[in-house]
């Protein structure tokens, strides 16, 4: 039970997504003006990567690490490595849960596919979705630390983009060099963020 | 664009219409790759190959494509490539592609690949698009050099991993920046360039969305 805890806590904090890592930028800085828009794709990004890393799991042990396929009795199936399809498998896999997702979302909880709606076809391209399970499977997570990964990485960048959106909220009212107004400024926010999450770095839990 | 010209769109993403510093696409995998030089050369040279390969065959396969499916069909395509890339990689530069880690997988989800498939490749013809993913992948290269420039320079003191400003550790006079090294320099830098580049060309700055008053009369100031 610790470890899952100390697992998610590194996962908010010391490894955060977006500040740390720097993936899914793009929407990141795209999708950060209002504090509203903000928590609304920080909430899909929570929900997609606790589902796609750990079914992205199960889809590595299963299918594709080295002997992998030994289950399914065939004889000389415990040579076969498909492990250079990978990156094409997650990134089916990820697309395909974000259309079912959203099928899902739509059909029996309407009012979350409204807040979400938007939103949703834009995370199949997040790199923090990819790079989430990129990371699971480049440390070899088993399936519990998965979900509890997913979760943590999730919530981390949730938590970073919800700040940074208050903060450009507040910095529409100061009176930013021209040239620099708008995404240079926001480089620079968010550099700032960054450094401040860097205080978390080294905690051992 | 109008009628795009082979020359126009191999150089325009340099510097005109930089994917980086304007159209804030592909920043996602770029910056962590940055802290030195050589990392970088290598992560542009496999951005600029991906471009220009999924560019082409998008624009090979466009009238084929049902539109419904078609984001699957260029996903796929520069899943293959990146593949490819990751492959070359482990087999020839081994070391490197430790260092470069998850990142070589992330151009499979760099906005600047599936920007150009999508919003040129489905509409010119293969050599002008083969052309443009070229010069979007240099333009996409030459921030990520100018970046790490900056940042091996002043916080190793060394380009390419050649020493240039002799570190103090080693007996010299240059005491290394160690801020540079880590993640938060590379926004700075880039927050830098832009600031520069926009200045350079005033009808890039984004339109405040509104003015304010200003909080004092002149005359009340004095």
């Amino acid at each position: 039970m610790e470890h899952y805890l100390s697992l998610f806590v590194a996962s908010v904090f010391v490894e955060n997504m977006a500040l740390a890592f720097f993936l899914g930028m793009c929407t990141f800085l795209a999708v950060s003006k209002k504090v509203s828009s903000a928590i609304g794709l920080g909430i899909a990004v929570i929900v997609v990567l606790t589902v796609t890393v750990p079914v992205n799991n199960l889809v590595y042990t299963f299918l594709l690490k080295e002997g992998a396929l030994t289950w399914t009795g065939i004889s000389g199936a415990e040579n076969i490595d498909l492990s250079f399809l990978g990156l094409l498998s997650y990134i089916g896999v990820i697309a395909a849960l974000v259309q079912i997702m959203e099928m899902f979302l739509d059909k029996y909880v309407p009012a979350l596919y409204n807040a979400l709606g938007v939103f949703l076809p834009l995370i199949t391209v997040n790199c923090a979705i990819l790079g989430g399970v990129l990371f699971m499977v480049e440390r070899s997570y088993n399936f519990g630390e998965s979900v509890v990964y997913g979760l943590g990485a999730g919530t981390g960048w949730a938590l970073a983009i919800t700040a940074l959106a208050g903060i450009r909220e507040k910095l529409k009212y100061s009176d930013v060099p021209a040239s620099l107004q708008g995404l240079g400024i926001t480089f620079i926010t968010v550099g700032l963020m960054s450094l401040g999450f860097m205080s978390f770095s080294g905690i051992q839990l | 664009m109008s009628a795009p010209t082979p020359k126009g769109v191999l150089t325009t993403p340099i510097f005109k219409n930089n994917p980086i510093a304007l159209q804030i696409l592909g920043i996602c995998s770029a910056l962590a790759v940055t802290s030195s030089m050589s990392v970088s050369l290598v992560m542009a040279m496999a951005v600029i190959f991906v471009t220009a390969l999924s560019n082409l065959f998008v624009s090979l396969l466009r009238h084929q494509i049902p539109s419904a499916i078609r984001i699957i069909v260029q996903m796929t395509i520069i899943a293959s490539l990146v593949i490819v890339v990751d492959q070359i990689l482990k087999a020839y530069a081994y070391e490197m592609s430790k260092q470069l880690s998850v990142f070589v997988g992330l151009i499979i989800t760099n906005c600047i690949v599936m920007g150009r498939a999508e919003g040129f490749a489905m509409q010119n013809p293969p050599m002008l698009s083969f052309l443009d993913g070229i010069g979007n992948g240099l333009g996409y290269g030459f921030i990520l050099m100018v970046v790490s420039f900056f940042r091996e320079l002043l916080g190793s003191g060394s380009v390419f991993g050649f020493t240039v400003l002799q570190p103090v550790q080693d007996g010299g006079w240059y005491v290394p920046n160690g801020l540079l090294l880590l993640p938060p320099s590379a926004f700075f830098i880039i927050g830098l360039i832009i600031w520069v580049l926009r200045a350079l060309n005033p009808e890039q700055v984004e339109e405040n969305e509104f003015t304010m008053k200003a909080n004092t009369q002149p005359k009340e100031a004095v």
